[in-house]
């Protein structure tokens, strides 16, 4: 931290006469807007769920009591309430192997161990079925976990199609690189919402009468397809950013292709994507909310399924919307952190080799 | 080999009836009625904080589960936005489709659909600021009005401005919540959704209730109902007579709380609906008291709209249109014997 000094401020917001209006204007901005905005969030607010203190407020004040009344609708959907400790303890559990590799703190073959348990565990606690546990249809997760798993599953699945989709499109058969860039185009070239649509409704009515599959399942394989269809378009601009010369020099020292692109070109090629598929991973976690279209009822989902029919609360939404957008900015804050760790975890490494 | 099994799997396809099935047995099978519902609109249907679904719609589910499974609480609730409701029925999601869902020609012969019964008549209004000074829809020419995607609302819309010779401009929102937000800031110089919608909307998300009115017309008839799959007739006249025995229970004064004392009643008209003297249930595939169950489990049709929609729940709405035929509405079931 920096001494609040003359010297300080001088240099940092008054340097020159644009920076200084600038400072001044942003100030009278924040002095403006800010009284108002902590009045409404926190001094007129409501925080207790009682319906008739925040229809008094009338909206002077924030209705936070919604939050305090809907809060498991909002948080796991339409999971059954008496086994609503289930899709809770799923969730932390998944959070805790995400945090456990976010932050490195496992060694990798541990970290291996923490997901092989990690994902099994979450699915047995939510779907139930075994261990005493009451069987819950997968129609009837909803809120966090399943935004959660959505974007997990979709990236974990995502990232190894997109790299055999990548080395596919630099392939020397003609079929194979036709074939990914087929795939590449098509899904590319299509909205989300109309992968979820086609995988939600197009599809069991293609199939033959009396199999279906799981609703999740075919919206969990859209979205790892359209994933995987834009992560494959950023490794592949890492592997061509990779200089020939490198391939060279790995010919050079008696490395076979496969090896070289393991060894030499990958790790370089991955390195260097880092921050764009990390890019990619933000807008996945977010588009989950786009299942909603398709009856699942994720964190948007499971906001409107709280509040649109009841009378006393449905007035509140701003304060719901407010409740879950703090739940994705803290999601997407965590990846961006994680993000800037890889990257100086790996200039680190390129430091000293 | 993949080929011909593909072939094959084609041939079938086309062979099979589309989704011909005996509903009521797979309902018995999973011991579950399988009931798709609006994603929440107030007094028809919609979740509690807990996740227990209550209203209009909610309650024809129980009433249908109770006389087929003799238990109104076994049911699943599938919560369905207005794009996706159809599909979910004729998909086999659903066994009946109970979210106030308009019957019309189109819905009716062309989606492999079967309306069954009209539990509610409605019709669509407008809601205007009253600074405006509008008395009547017709002089919203030129306006922009706020409506809602996906139903035949905004088919209404267009209709009947078109057939008045007045040009309007629509304005489309996928939501709800969004498509009030944005007419109460001013976006638009009129509201419209089923009336039925309209008062509540006007009372409970106005900044100010008295800055704007319901205007008196009514554009369009929306005869609201349970809906299944075409191709199982049985199931069909099931949900059919379930709803004709709850409007038939208040026309004799059959409630929840007096069902079983009516039992020994000597009308035979009540002693045919509730299974005491002969057993109508039979005819139907299903036991002696089902209608009694559906009325033990929901109460007549009076009770369930006052319940739900009328003086004893939020939204207030008076009888209209939906009072018994013989009290001023056009409410009538055809007679069960």
């Amino acid at each position: 931290m920096k001494p609040f000094t003359r010297d300080w401020l001088r240099r940092n917001l008054f340097s020159d006469a644009f920076s200084s209006v600038t400072t001044l204007a942003l100030l009278a901005a924040a002095l403006w807007w800010l009284p108002g905005l902590i009045d409404w969030l926190l001094l007129q607010a409501v925080f207790r769920p009682d319906a008739a203190a925040c229809e008094a407020a009338n909206h002077a004040g924030a209705c936070w009591g919604v939050v305090a009344e809907k809060y498991r609708v909002i948080l796991f959907g339409r999971y059954p309430y008496e086994e609503q400790w289930r899709p809770l303890l799923a969730t932390v559990l998944l959070l805790l192997a995400i945090l456990a590799g976010g932050m490195r703190l496992l060694p990798r073959n541990a970290l291996l161990a923490a997901w092989a348990l990690a994902l099994p565990g979450f699915l047995l606690l939510m779907g139930g079925g075994g261990f005493g546990l009451s069987p819950v249809g997968s129609d009837l997760w909803g809120g966090l976990p399943l935004t959660l798993l959505l974007a997990t599953l979709g990236m974990l699945l995502a990232l190894p199609l997109a790299l055999l989709v990548a080395l596919g499109r630099q392939s020397s058969l003609p079929l194979l690189r036709g074939l990914c860039t087929l795939y590449v185009e098509l899904v590319r070239g299509v909205p989300l919402i109309s992968v979820l649509f086609l995988a939600s409704f197009l599809f069991p009515i293609i199939l033959p009468q009396g199999t279906s599959i799981d609703v999740l399942l075919r919206v969990q394989g859209g979205i790892v397809l359209f994933a995987a269809a834009y992560l494959s378009e950023t490794i592949r601009g890492g592997l061509q950013g990779v200089p020939a010369g490198q391939r060279d020099a790995a010919a050079a020292l008696g490395l076979g292709r496969w090896q070289a692109m393991r060894w030499i070109i990958l790790p370089q090629a991955l390195r260097a994507v880092v921050p764009s598929m990390m890019n990619s991973a933000v807008s996945i976690f977010k588009d989950t909310s786009l299942v909603t279209v398709v009856s699942m009822y994720e964190l948007t989902g499971a906001l409107s399924l709280a509040l649109a029919g009841d009378a006393e609360w449905r007035s509140y939404h701003l304060e719901g919307y407010l409740f879950i957008g703090l739940t994705y900015w803290i999601g997407c804050y965590a990846m961006s952190r994680f993000s800037r760790g890889l990257e100086q975890a790996a200039s680190m490494s390129r430091a000293m080799p | 080999m993949k080929t011909i099994q593909l072939v094959a799997l084609l041939f079938l396809l086309h062979l099979a009836p589309a989704h011909a099935g005996k509903t009521l047995d797979q309902v018995r099978q999973r011991a579950q009625l399988a009931c798709g519902v609006s994603t929440g609109v107030i007094g028809f249907s919609s979740a509690d904080s807990q996740g227990r679904w209550n209203g209009f719609d909610v309650d024809l589910c129980r009433a249908i589960a109770a006389a087929v499974l003799n238990d109104a609480t076994k049911v699943k609730y599938v919560p369905l936005n207005a794009q996706q409701r159809f599909t979910a029925l004729q998909s086999g999601e659903v066994d009946l489709l109970s979210r106030n869902t308009t019957w019309t020609l189109t819905r009716d012969a062309s989606l492999g659909l079967h309306f069954t019964a009209v539990t509610y008549y409605d019709g669509q209004g407008f809601l205007v600021p009253k600074r405006l000074k509008i008395t009547s829809a017709k002089q919203l020419k030129n306006a922009e009005i706020c409506v809602q995607s996906g139903t035949t609302t905004e088919k209404n819309l267009g209709d009947w401005f078109k057939a008045q010779g007045i040009k309007i401009k629509p304005v489309v929102f996928e939501k709800f919540e969004a498509s009030i937000k944005a007419f109460f800031s001013g976006r638009c110089q009129a509201y419209t959704t089923d009336a039925s919608a309209l008062a509540f909307i006007r009372s409970k998300e106005a900044p100010k209730p008295d800055d704007y009115v319901v205007l008196p017309d009514l554009i369009s008839k929306e005869p609201l109902g349970p809906v299944v799959r075409r191709g199982d007739d049985e199931w069909f006249a099931i949900v059919k007579w379930v709803v004709f025995a709850l409007i038939e229970a208040e026309e004799y004064g059959i409630t929840q709380a007096n069902v079983e004392q009516m039992k020994a009643n000597t009308d035979p008209a009540i002693q045919r609906l509730l299974g005491s003297a002969e057993d109508s249930g039979k005819l139907l595939g299903l036991e002696r008291d089902w209608a009694a169950r559906a009325i033990k489990a929901v109460g007549n049709y009076g009770e369930m709209f006052q319940r739900n929609v009328g003086s004893a729940s939020p939204l207030k709405l008076p009888r209209g249109l939906n009072a018994l035929w013989s009290k001023g509405g056009i409410m009538y079931a055809p007679p069960v014997r």
